[in-house]
């Protein structure tokens, strides 16, 4: 449609009609903002755990501690995601087609993760839940916390993503279905989790992002143990604390790697989909 | 669907109730059970003790710079990304993201690797300038920063959009300049998205902790925010105290919450997400929370 | 299957849908729901489906009680306004679907979605999305989809209403073809008065809830028995206390006995018509269909005064309803 001049020859949008140099100093401004405050603090790391060779790189990310911490880490999250992408979808079913007395507050809750720092969720978790619990369920100093926590930080991101894509699924399709003769599981089956899935992949992808670098909520209620509750960022807090930055570095590359990844797929597949979503 | 069995919804209420109820809200009533378990004294004495005023105030100090700057970064990165077409819009818009996907304690080692004297030639040239970065507030602030960073940008972009420049564009030709175009009529038009993303990025930049952890030094008195006070509390067998400086934060995230709900009814928009062709903005993230239009 | 409708009511909170709303569909018939927005109209299709429960009241398909049963029990074929296409299935899988729920074999499945497609003109399309057909081809997709599995009934809810003139036309036309040919029930919602005269067998006139009049296209035209029928099929005016089609009123230079005296205010030349509009001697407009040589004949001008006389009107009492023919105005 865009023949090849127009697509080199277009105008940068009217608008504010800055001079066009004042447009680009805009642009330089922006890049170098974003520079400054995160590209060259993450080149450093990157630089930093390179920097003694390719070999010294491998040897700190095969270290039997870190190993099992990033196994760990790999493995919750993978739990986490799956939990979430079932219980995700059902919180936001519910908090779209039911209708109950307090749905609202149950609605604006679902946010609390995204507002609670993140020590204080491992606080909240751990008060009713640790050592002294009052209903008798002492997940502290565990794996099983690992999870609880990432579940609690994970949350609003299934349901979140499902949200609005359910709220603007077209009634009329099941209406259709079930006119044909379709009986409601086959419908949801065959014609509203298709729908579905996209926003869940896309939650589940956050979710994970997000699972692996956690660190607050894990500081208190994981006790992070050694080869038995260390999740891969407490691996790398502690190579800090001891003065290994190399040692750091190499397994933070290794989750920028994951979750640079990760995005990038994400933000692909995004734009891939609002190119090919019309109708 | 045929109106679901009675049961059926009962069923699936009730699952999501109490996931939501065990994980969140029993939780969150536990804190403020265990703050005042043991009477009302010791926790007050530990939050205004000179140790946790100090951590409250830094804390303040933190958020009082860092979203302020990124507000004003965010909103310029904003009008670049949706108003102008150049090389390189993609790749800039992919960076906005990597905040949310980075550990904190990763951002806090990439600050340290830049700031810290012995690591890098800025820290050496900073510090026989007499400023210290690291294990000192200028580096808390500047992980606040880098955390906080994508939230106005995130929430302005979507409603540029959705308004077009028709708007500036009369402004224009009944003779404003672009700083009065800016500020009459652009401004306004995207306010509540403006202000959701402020919100957002003030809550992240409260509750900020692994980065400014590894960066602080954890000075108790000195460089410790509240978040890190309760840990330090923790640590020292304070149960009281860490409770209290944790409910404190708690009750902020509750005000911050109660705010998102406000702003979230105000917002009249709805985010659409355009065709991704030659001259539009890229679609926006699927990171940050979008509010939600309505409640079915 | 003939389909009747007994006193059905149904209410959305406050707003009374249908009140007290009686039918009867003969089998094989087409017929139109006719009627202004807010009518319940659409709502009685949606009784008739089975996607919506009414309050009281009872629908028969074929004789039988249908009141209870399951939208997906029921049989019938729904067609919607904006096409509810399944998005993300392919045409074959869309008109397939009703076929695959009730476990049809793929080489039954392949036949009949094969001639159903050759029914709708979409050879070719089978492996298209309906994001990538346009608003005409994605309806005719949701017929066949429809008829796919032999339903009792069709129903469609003004299934051109989100399509362009000439599509509409086109559709209209083929759907009068299509149902010569299947023969099934069918009753199609619409707000557009010459659609229903267009293409229905019998139509249904609804209004705030009830049944207006329900009659053919002819009869509701030339005996409507409210003021509101008349009104709405059709153009009508009101002169004094009657009403009158335009097309059923002479000009004349002179006054005549029961003429009423006009102005001209402007003569629209709308082909082989020409609308008059003129202004009566109590401030109200007024407009007179006449021929193109009936006004050479005149030679009209615009504000002119002339004399106007209806050939035909009628009555309505206080509550709207038809008290009859005026008497024929005597000639002069």
């Amino acid at each position: 449609m865009a023949s090849a001049d127009t697509a080199v020859a277009r105008p940068p949008r009217a608008g504010l009609r800055v001079p066009l140099g004042g447009a680009a100093l805009a642009r330089g401004t922006a890049t170098l903002w974003i520079s400054v405050i995160v590209l060259i603090p993450l080149a450093a790391v990157v630089n930093r755990g390179f920097e003694e060779g390719l070999g010294h790189f491998w040897e700190a990310i095969t270290d039997p501690e870190a190993q099992s911490a990033i196994k760990l880490t790999l493995i919750s999250s993978l739990i986490v995601v799956a939990i979430n992408a079932v219980m995700g979808t059902l919180i936001a079913w519910v908090l779209v087609r039911d209708e109950f007395p307090g749905k609202r507050i149950v609605n604006s809750v679902i946010d609390l993760p995204f507002a609670l720092p993140t020590i204080v969720a491992g606080l909240t978790l751990l008060a009713l839940y640790g050592q002294d619990s009052p209903v008798g369920i002492h997940v502290a100093y565990t794996r099983a916390a690992v999870v609880c926590a990432l579940l609690f930080v994970t949350l609003p991101f299934v349901v979140r993503a499902v949200q609005p894509v359910l709220l603007e699924l077209d009634k009329e399709m099941e209406e259709a279905a079930a006119s044909l003769g379709a009986p409601n599981h086959r419908i949801f089956r065959s014609i509203i989790l298709p729908n579905l899935s996209p926003a869940i992949i896309a939650g589940c992808g956050l979710a994970f992002a997000r699972a692996i670098g956690e660190f607050g909520s894990l500081v208190l209620l994981t006790g992070n143990i050694p080869f038995d509750t260390q999740v891969a960022s407490v691996y790398i807090y502690g190579r800090i604390e001891t003065n290994d930055a190399s040692g750091a570095a190499a397994v933070s590359v290794l989750l920028l790697l994951i979750s640079v990844g990760l995005l990038l797929a994400l933000n692909a597949f995004g734009s891939w989909r609002s190119r090919h979503e019309r109708a | 669907m045929s109106a679901p069995s009675r049961g059926a919804r009962w069923g699936l209420r009730s699952v999501a109730l109490v996931y939501l109820s065990v994980l969140l809200l029993i939780p969150l009533l536990a804190v403020f059970w265990r703050t005042f378990e043991h009477g009302i004294s010791e926790p007050l004495d530990a939050v205004t003790s000179p140790d946790g005023m100090h951590a409250f105030w830094l804390t303040l100090l933190c958020v009082g710079i860092a979203v302020p700057l990124n507000t004003v970064f965010g909103v310029l990165t904003a009008i670049v990304l949706v108003r102008q077409n150049f090389r390189g819009r993609r790749l800039l818009n992919a960076t906005i993201d990597l905040p949310f996907a980075i550990s904190p304690v990763v951002i806090g080692l990439a600050l340290f690797l830049v700031y810290a004297p012995r690591d890098s030639w800025v820290g050496e040239t900073l510090a026989q300038n007499g400023i210290q970065v690291i294990f000192s507030v200028p580096g808390m602030v500047l992980a606040t920063i880098f955390v906080s960073l994508p939230f106005v940008v995130r929430e302005v972009m979507p409603v540029l959009q959705e308004i077009g420049t028709d708007q500036e564009e009369a402004a224009t030709t009944l003779g404003a300049s672009p700083w009065q175009t800016f500020w009459r009529v652009t401004v306004p038009a995207i306010r509540w998205g403006l202000a959701y993303g402020i919100v957002l990025a003030t809550a992240r930049a409260l509750g900020e902790f692994g980065a400014v952890s590894v960066v602080s030094g954890r000075i108790t008195g000195e460089t410790e925010t509240l978040p890190l006070f309760v840990q330090s509390q923790f640590d020292k067998f304070n149960a009281a105290g860490a409770y209290a400086a944790g409910l404190l934060l708690a009750i902020l995230a509750l005000l911050v919450l109660f705010s998102m709900n406000l702003l979230q009814r105000r917002s009249a928009r709805a985010v659409d997400v355009e065709d991704d062709e030659e001259g539009a903005p890229p679609a926006p993230s699927v990171f940050v929370p979008q509010p939600i239009e309505k409640e079915a | 299957m003939a389909i009747s409708v007994n006193h059905v009511t149904k209410r959305f909170g406050d707003f009374v849908a249908l009140d007290d709303v009686s039918i009867d569909v003969p089998d094989g018939g087409l017929t139109a729901l006719l009627g202004p927005s807010g009518s319940g109209k659409s709502t009685l299709l949606r009784v008739i489906a089975g996607l919506e429960q009414p309050d009281s009241g009872q629908v028969l398909i074929s004789g039988e009680d249908n009141t209870r049963t399951r939208v997906q029990d029921r049989n019938v074929g729904f067609v919607f306004q904006h096409y509810a296409a399944f998005k993300h299935m392919t045409v074959f899988d869309n008109i397939a679907f009703g076929l695959r729920i009730r476990g049809e074999g793929n080489g039954t499945i392949r036949e009949r979605v094969r001639k159903l497609i050759e029914l709708v003109h979409l050879q070719g399309f089978e492996r298209r999305f309906p994001n990538q057909l346009s608003g005409g081809q994605r309806q005719r997709m949701a017929l066949a989809r429809a008829l796919a599995v032999e339903p009792r009934v069709l129903l469609l809810d003004e299934p051109f209403g989100a399509l362009d003139a000439k599509v509409r036309q086109e559709l209209r036309a083929w759907l009068r073809r299509l149902h010569d040919d299947v023969h099934v029930t069918t009753i199609f919602v619409t707000h557009d008065q010459e659609e229903a005269m267009d293409v229905a067998e019998q139509i249904i006139v609804m209004n705030d809830g009830r049944v207006e009049q329900s009659g053919g296209p002819r009869d509701l035209y030339e005996h409507p028995a409210s003021e509101f029928v008349m009104s709405f099929v059709g153009p009508a005016h009101r002169l004094g206390d009657a009403w009158v089609r335009p097309h059923d009123v002479e000009i004349h230079h002179q006054p005549n006995g029961q003429t009423s005296e006009a102005m001209i205010d402007r003569i629209v030349h709308l082909g082989f018509e020409v609308r008059v509009e003129l202004t009566l001697a109590d401030g109200d407009q007024f407009s007179v269909q006449l021929t193109r040589d009936e006004v050479d004949q005149l030679e009209l001008s615009e504000g002119e005064i002339v004399f106007v006389r209806p050939r035909a009107t009628r009555v309505f009492g206080p509550d709207g309803a038809a008290a009859g023919r005026a008497p024929e105005p005597e000639l002069a």
